[in-house]
């Protein structure tokens, strides 16, 4: 048999993944490498995966370095085999999750900081949901704290929303400080009569007396191929929800500081992570950030650019592009959509005296409607044009094409801008 | 189920609640069609000999979740019924301030945690309490009716509880009637079977004998408090009233009101009093004028009392 050199591709790890981090090489070029052996740790937008050969060979060379990011497909090393051989993504369980720097974190791993460090602080702080505890979460976000603070604190449930949410309430109005995951967005659908109906109401009947500290943790968004059902943003659906506070973060640090908050909020939090934004790293410190304060995460006079979650980053890069062309964009990250911090709102509108509110969201009942009302009632003479950019009020598709026309993004941002300037 | 022959005083104090939760009903019932209170309402009478059973051997500590038929419990439980009735009227002395109203009550003081105006919505939140109440040694109620035995709120919840041992009474109030429509035409299966086959124990109890209520509770209750895991009663029972304020009950068959009238919780308690127990007939008299005394006295604490001027909170008025 003559011994034949195969390109290894970066391979297709996850549902939504388009590119991925070599993390480390498990085998250095020379070694031999046995069927079924870990080759390489590859991370990617939702996990860190270890990646095995399928067959014999010797490790030839190695094309991506470890730290180095690859296109899903390109090559990423060769392996000299007798015979053609490829690897295969490994289904065990994934190995040791990087946690980067000490300051820089990923978004999924600031989330899991916030978890432990509350559930440290505070007896009362108990977490469950859908194989958040011994899997350690379908989007790898809670490892190792069911380990740490075992099943009484940390446990699985049957996939039963309608029970996870009246469990967390029944807890909440009782001495937990329940923090829940429902798994994607989606499913708040199945859980929404104990939210709605009971625990958004439990501070007004008690005449504010008593509360109902509860935390619903889920993922959001579209932009991962998960097609109608499995990416929406149901913010807007809790919107008009009395009671209830909307978090939407969209780095690591605000990521961290706001869920520490929500947690230690007397009353119902739902908290919104963006699919998209869990392999992001950002700075991160032990900061609690407090609800209801929006950030100007960049400065500029000409324009205000809104937004929240992913959008908030659409926004930095569609003013960066502006910038060259002379249109300086002001970009806030509401960070909570309820509380709505205006005053931030409207105070960049003082200056800029245009707005652009960017939501990720059908356009018809959004909250970006929300914010134009209000600045309507309350800013209307600051301003001389402002818009929404959000989706159409159609489902969300599912072929790459259409869903990446579907989403907001900055190039749309800044066309709409430049159009309008 | 057995029964233990309790004490005079003990089926005294058990028929006296009784008499107070039937008296308090009657009550809201003319006040309802005075205009006094508003909305609707749904009257528990009938169906006292569950609550008062039950409560009977509850202690501090343990939590009850009720339906928005929910009276009953509630002056089982030892709300206030001077705050409860001035609930109903929407002053501000109401046990929540007139935000709350007939179906809304909470009573956290009493172990009350809600009283849920969604179908099922009990289930769920004495099960979530029970998360709470694990290996303290008290225990979560939550009483339901037999339309309730139909939502996703019984089915994920049982299995829920099973799964994860907690200390939880499910009691299923069966009056008969869900809503307007019998039971039996919409439960195939029948009650019961459905909590069995989730492997919990099921205790089956005539819900309009306060004693064999209680005789039951005490054994359920003792084998969850001892972290037996949850289990299942169904009591049989039947109201006097319709489903709501709105409702005849015309939909009954001829006489099953009657039949149902001559096992009254209160005939069956007071004939106990007299015949077993053989309590002076004073007794039983003079509890009854004290209990309309009271209610007297109550109903016009709560009519001169103000109506509520503001009910804002901070945290509703963001903006």
């Amino acid at each position: 048999m003559s011994a034949d050199v195969v390109e290894i591709g970066m391979p297709k790890l996850s549902d939504s993944m388009e590119e991925a981090t070599v993390l480390a090489w498990l085998k250095q070029p020379g070694d031999a490498v046995k069927r079924g052996e870990p080759l390489v740790e590859v991370e990617t937008d939702k996990a860190t995966v270890v990646y095995e050969a399928e067959t014999d060979g010797v490790l030839e060379e190695v094309v991506v370095q470890a730290g180095q990011a690859a296109q899903l497909g390109a090559v990423i090393a060769r392996l000299r085999v007798d015979g053609g051989a490829t690897a295969a993504p490994s289904a065990a369980a994934p190995a040791a999750r990087r946690e980067g720097s000490a300051g820089a974190l990923e978004f999924r791993a600031a989330i899991r900081a916030a978890l432990d460090e509350e559930l440290a602080r505070d007896e009362r702080v108990i977490l469950f949901g859908e194989d958040v505890a011994a899997a350690g979460g379908v989007f790898a976000v809670t490892p190792g704290l069911y380990e740490k603070y075992g099943p009484a604190r940390v446990f699985d449930t049957p996939i039963s929303e309608l029970a996870m949410s009246g469990a967390a309430y029944g807890a909440a109005i009782t001495g937990k400080r329940p923090v829940l995951e429902i798994m994607f967005g989606d499913f708040l659908a199945l859980s929404m009569d104990m939210l709605i109906n009971q625990a958004t109401k439990y501070w007004f009947l008690t005449g504010g007396r008593q509360s109902c500290p509860l935390v619903i943790r889920s993922v959001v968004g579209a932009g991962g191929r998960f097609g109608a059902i499995h990416s929406q943003m149901p913010v807007s659906w809790l919107m008009g929800i009395t009671g209830l506070k909307l978090v939407a973060p969209a780095t690591p640090g605000d990521a961290k500081g706001l869920l520490k908050a929500a947690i230690r909020d007397e009353n119902p939090v739902l908290f919104f992570e963006h699919k998209r934004l869990y392999p992001l790293k950002g700075e991160v410190n032990g900061d609690v950030v407090e609800l209801g304060r929006a950030k100007v995460v960049r400065e500029g006079g000409d324009v205000t650019l809104v937004s929240a979650m992913k959008g908030v980053h659409d926004c930095v890069a569609a003013a960066e592009e502006l910038a060259r062309e002379g249109i300086e964009a002001e970009v806030i990250d509401l960070r909570t959509i309820r509380p709505l911090d205006m005053e931030t709102v409207l105070r960049s509108l003082e200056k800029t005296n245009r707005l652009v509110v960017v939501e990720e969201g059908p356009l018809t009942g959004g909250w970006a409607g929300e914010v134009l009302a209000l600045v309507i009632e309350q800013g209307l003479g600051d301003v001389e044009d402002a818009w929404r950019i959000t989706t159409a009020n159609s489902p969300i598709p599912y072929s790459p094409p259409l869903e990446d026309a579907f989403l907001p993004d900055a190039r749309r941002i800044v066309r709409e801008v430049r159009e309008r300037s | 189920m057995a029964t233990t022959t309790p004490s005079i005083e003990t089926a005294l104090g058990l028929y006296r609640k009784m008499l107070l939760i039937r008296g308090f009903e009657d009550r809201v019932q003319s006040l309802f069609l005075r205009g006094e209170v508003y909305g609707t309402t749904h009257l528990y009478s009938g169906q006292e000999a569950v609550a008062v059973g039950f409560a009977s051997v509850l202690r501090d500590g343990d939590r009850v979740a009720c339906t928005y038929r929910g009276h009953g419990h509630l002056l089982a439980m030892g709300t206030d019924p001077e705050a409860l009735l001035a609930e109903l009227v929407g002053r501000e002395t109401g046990i929540n301030g007139g935000r709350a109203g007939s179906m809304n009550v909470v009573d956290p003081e009493h172990g009350v945690l809600g009283c849920y105006g969604i179908v099922g919505g009990s289930i769920a939140a004495a099960t979530g309490a029970a998360l709470s109440l694990r290996g303290t040694g008290s225990v979560a109620v939550a009483y339901f009716g037999d339309g309730a035995t139909n939502q996703a709120y019984f089915f994920e919840c049982l299995n829920f509880a099973k799964v994860l041992d907690l200390p939880v009474v499910f009691v299923c109030e069966n009056n008969g009637y869900g809503e307007y429509t019998p039971y039996e035409a919409v439960t195939p299966g029948g009650i019961v079977p459905r909590a069995a086959v989730f492997e919990l124990r099921t205790t089956e109890v005539d819900g309009m004998d306060v004693l064999a209520v209680r005789a039951a509770a005490a054994e359920v209750v003792e084998r969850v408090r001892a972290g037996g895991g949850p289990e299942f009663v169904e009591a049989r029972t039947y109201r006097f009233v319709g489903h709501s304020r709105s409702d005849p009950g015309k939909y009954r068959p001829e006489g099953e009101l009657d039949r149902w009238r001559e096992r009254d919780p209160l005939v069956v308690a007071a004939a106990l009093l007299r015949d077993e127990l053989e309590a002076p007939a004073g007794e039983i008299d003079r509890a009854e004028a004290e209990v309309e005394a009271e209610l007297e006295r109550i109903q016009e604490a709560a009519l001169a009392a103000p109506f509520p001027e503001d009910v804002a909170i901070p945290e509703f008025n963001e903006r």
